[in-house]
């Protein structure tokens, strides 16, 4: 955001604002202690919006809710700005200071009247109204979301358009206003910092940039690419065009977690050589050419991850490793090795103490320090430092520090996946608060809370479908079809289903859902997905 | 680092709050605009007991064992939650601070199973010389929920010759947890945690009056038939052992558990991105207990279902081997 990739704000922070805005975000499910601090903050008085297409656990929190039509956001973020803007709520003093670019935004957004906002995304005007004065008007505001935001074709989109609302309120940059993504992995901001993106070298460093390169070049003793690389998506299509040929997959189970499982699938089997180093035979290792069991990271294994709010902490081994299973670090300077590459047997320490040496806003961030602090948040430029409660100060700095930053004018476009009289639902995707992804680790542990998958639907479109509570239906998307039993969920609006893809060995959810991805970011269209139910006659269920 | 507690509405630093002198026992004591009586006791170093206490959790004063006598004060004052006045005189040894204390500690001690209450208890029993057996032999355990049936007003009054007891079969209704209200001092941290304090879940609340008094679901239902999310938060917060994790009660009873042998490792969940740290106690390279530290400004010492139970996937592997 504005030059750094991650959230702005501390935990703490929300606990003492005023206004607290979740969107596309059930973090009541799916970050709970996240969620504790929020409630706090709600106990200190803060008045609370949530936007999501559905009525979830996080909601029922909220003073008001907004169920905007899935995809929408643009939209609803456009037609806030325009009403921030003409009921003479922009924060001039900070905008004028601290940004470029305003009069072409407020231009772009002014097409976007309250009554086109509640016509695009289904939230009465009055609402987005209420919602535009009071995060407009909050002395600290707290701007929050999850993949809501992020899995859809538009994902960059629709993240420039939060930010362009904290610009225009100068909710960024102060104790308890800022902008805060939660990340859906213990170490996707991690892997992130580490420089595991095709255009960034550890430290969000542009692989790009000759200077950065010569940096990295002149401690590594080699040359390195000019180019950035590919993102996920991407490397799919090189694998159907038959440019990318042998894949290295550590941790991570495409075949179930990818949208539209059977293209992901297919185009693996089309590899020469493929790679899994994970701690399960999981789908996609079954497929591999070579499966080197790797070592559970926070319980087998020494290391630093990265959290939500820039904070790095120290993962330690509590278990001895299983089997013939090896610590990642290992594996990989074995494999080095064989490639006629000695990089020794270096130990985690060491490996992020050049880390530091290369990456500016890990330098202070010793293994001692990350002990004596309990993790330390970025930046952190060196021992002195104590590290960051929130970013951006900058833009508040007499006179401002670095450059100004920018609004991005965003155009709404609706998701790709259209809802016609053949598919005339909408499917969203999601989890549930005892279970994780694609099932893989939470699929070890007893919860008395597990039920099996089922096609979430509101009550109205149960009784349109004449079908109750168990029956099972077919969905059919544009891609597949599924079956699955129904369930009624009160929190659904009519025309709305809800699946999770926890259980992908009995429901292939991703049999549905579009891989069309957002050029910017790779992030799949998970959340919008245009489907067709039809109950199964007995015989057939039988 | 500091602990937080879940009312401060107040981020000011410690540092620029008011300062407040007093005297304990005699001795002067400077504690900050805010601080409790217990904290400026600590500071002097004079021990005081506490069991419905905790950092992370607002008090309750139900427990009444913290109490001290604040000159000019008609009653005692629960320490734990009483705010320190400037020129305050407070006596945490005199004959009726001790004998208040002894009376709570030898009525919990004659009623409730407190052998799992750890050993700060069992000194302050001797040291306080609280006779448990002064009330008579223990009357027989109530059958599996009768106590859960009593209602107001009709308290069944004992014969006089046994000491009343809150002694009943444990609880086993799911997979995760263990209640043995045997063991349950009624100190109200579980309904703490699972209420305002923490998770806001509301699953548990305190039911009948009096002797009668225990902690229930609504309707006294099930676990898997309440609001319960089975976070753990409860457990974690129980000081006597009433609230178990099945792993922990499981060894227990096979007389498998064994803290001298067990490593604690902290780290961080593997789940979400929120950064929860995880405390992980290991008995022969097996996961036993999950908990987090109370001083982690994260987690407060609180998780959630998957980052309190989810482990079970790395020991699985290890079943496989």
């Amino acid at each position: 955001m504005f030059g750094a990739g991650g959230g702005t704000s501390s935990y703490e922070e929300i606990e003492h604002a005023d206004l607290i805005v979740l969107w596309g975000s059930n973090a009541r499910e799916a970050h709970p202690i996240f969620f504790h601090h929020l409630l706090k903050g709600l106990r200190n008085g803060a008045k609370m919006y949530a936007v999501d297409p559905r009525r979830t656990s996080s909601a029922q929190w909220a003073d008001a809710w907004l169920g905007l039509d899935v995809g929408s956001d643009i939209a609803l973020a456009n037609t806030i700005a325009r009403e921030i803007i003409h009921a003479g709520l922009v924060n001039t003093e900070f905008v004028a200071r601290a940004t470029t670019g305003f009069d072409e935004y407020a231009a772009d957004v002014e097409r976007w009247t309250l009554d086109e906002g509640e016509r695009v995304t289904g939230v009465p005007a009055e609402v987005i109204a209420a919602l535009a004065h009071d995060y407009a008007r909050a002395g600290r505001a707290q701007l929050c979301w999850t993949l809501g935001i992020t899995e859809h074709h538009t994902a960059t989109d629709n993240v420039l358009a939060l930010c362009n609302l904290s610009l225009l309120t100068g909710h960024v940059g102060r104790y308890g206003s800022g902008l805060v993504p939660l990340r859906g992995q213990n170490n996707v901001q991690g892997g992130g910092d580490m420089g595991a993106l095709p255009n960034k070298f550890p430290g969000f460093q542009d692989v790009e940039s000759e200077e950065i390169r010569a940096k990295f070049e002149a401690r590594w003793g080699r040359t390195l690419h000019r180019e950035r690389g590919w993102h996920l998506a991407q490397m799919f299509e090189a694998i159907e065009r038959r440019e990318l040929r042998a894949l290295y997959v550590l941790g991570e189970n495409p075949i179930d977690s990818e949208a539209d499982t059977r293209r992901a699938s297919a185009a693996l089997g089309e590899l020469d050589h493929l790679v899994v180093q994970d701690i399960f035979l999981t789908r996609t290792a079954e497929l591999a050419d070579v499966v080197l069991p790797a070592s559970v990271s926070t319980f087998e294994s020494d290391g630093t991850v990265t959290s939500s709010e820039r904070r790095v902490q120290r993962t330690r081994r509590a278990l001895a490793l299983p089997g013939d299973a090896r610590e990642d670090l290992d594996i990989l300077c074995a494999l080095a090795a064989r490639l006629g590459h000695d990089w020794g047997r270096p130990t985690a320490e060491e490996v992020w103490d050049e880390l530091r040496s290369l990456s500016p806003m890990h330098a202070g961030m010793s293994y001692r320090r990350l002990e004596e602090l309990g993790g330390i948040q970025w930046p952190c430029w060196d021992e002195e430092h104590p590290g960051d409660k929130f970013l951006h100060g900058r833009l508040w700095a007499e006179p401002r520090e670095g450059p100004p930053a920018p609004f991005f004018a965003v155009e709404w476009v609706p998701p790709i996946d259209e809802l016609t009289d053949e598919f005339p639902m909408r499917l969203t995707t999601g989890r549930r608060l005892d279970s994780y992804n694609t099932g893989v680790q939470t699929g070890g542990y007893r919860s008395p809370l597990r039920r099996p998958e089922t096609l979430d639907l509101s009550p109205e479109d149960m009784g349109r479908l004449g079908v109750k509570e168990g029956d099972v239906v077919r969905i059919t998307s544009r891609r597949g079809a599924i079956t699955a039993p129904v369930h009624a969920d009160p929190a659904l609006r009519p025309g709305l289903a809800f699946m999770t893809f926890h259980f992908p060995d009995e429901t292939e959810t991703n049999v549905l859902t579009r891989d069309d991805w957002d050029p910017k970011s790779g992030t799949a269209e998970f959340k919008a997905t245009a489907i067709r139910v039809e109950r199964l006659a007995a015989e057939v269920v039988g | 680092m500091t602990i937080t507690s879940p009312t401060a509405a107040d981020p000011t630093p410690v540092s620029l709050r008011r300062r407040i002198e007093l005297s304990v026992d005699g001795q002067p004591v400077t504690v900050h605009e805010g601080d409790t009586l217990l904290d400026a006791c600590r500071q002097v170093g004079v021990e005081v007991p506490t069991l419905c206490f905790l950092e992370t959790l607002a008090p309750v004063n139900v427990c009444r064992v913290c109490v001290v006598e604040v000159e000019g004060s008609r009653t005692l004052v629960p320490s734990c939650s009483r705010k320190a006045e400037p020129g305050m005189s407070v006596q945490t040894a005199s004959d009726r601070v001790r004998t208040s204390r002894r009376m709570v500690l030898e009525l919990l001690a004659s009623s409730v199973d407190l052998s799992l209450a750890g050993d700060d208890v069992q000194r302050w029993i001797a040291e306080y010389g609280a006779r448990a057996d002064r009330h008579g032999p223990a009357a027989a355990p109530a059958a599996a929920g009768e106590r859960d049936r009593a209602r107001p007003g009709h308290h069944h009054v004992g014969d006089g010759l046994s000491a009343a007891t809150v002694h009943q079969p444990a609880k086993r209704d799911n997979e995760l947890y263990q209640r043995d209200y045997s063991r349950c001092i009624l100190c109200y941290k579980c309904v703490e945690a699972c209420g305002e304090d923490a998770q806001n879940t509301f699953a548990i609340a305190v039911a009948g009056r009096g002797f009668d008094a225990r902690i229930s679901t609504e309707f006294d239902v099930g676990l898997p038939d309440s609001a319960c999310v089975y976070c753990g938060n409860c457990i974690a917060v129980c000081p006597t052992g009433a609230l178990m994790f099945t792993s922990e009660a499981d060894l227990r009873a096979e007389g498998a558990w064994d803290e001298d042998r067990q490593q604690v490792t902290r780290t961080v969940c593997p789940y979400c991105g929120v950064g929860c740290n995880l405390e992980l106690h290991v008995q022969d390279n097996t996961i036993v207990k999950v908990t987090s530290p109370l001083d982690h400004e994260v987690t407060s010492g609180n998780l959630c279902v998957k980052g309190r139970f989810g482990f079970q996937f790395a020991q699985a592997r290890r079943a496989a081997d």
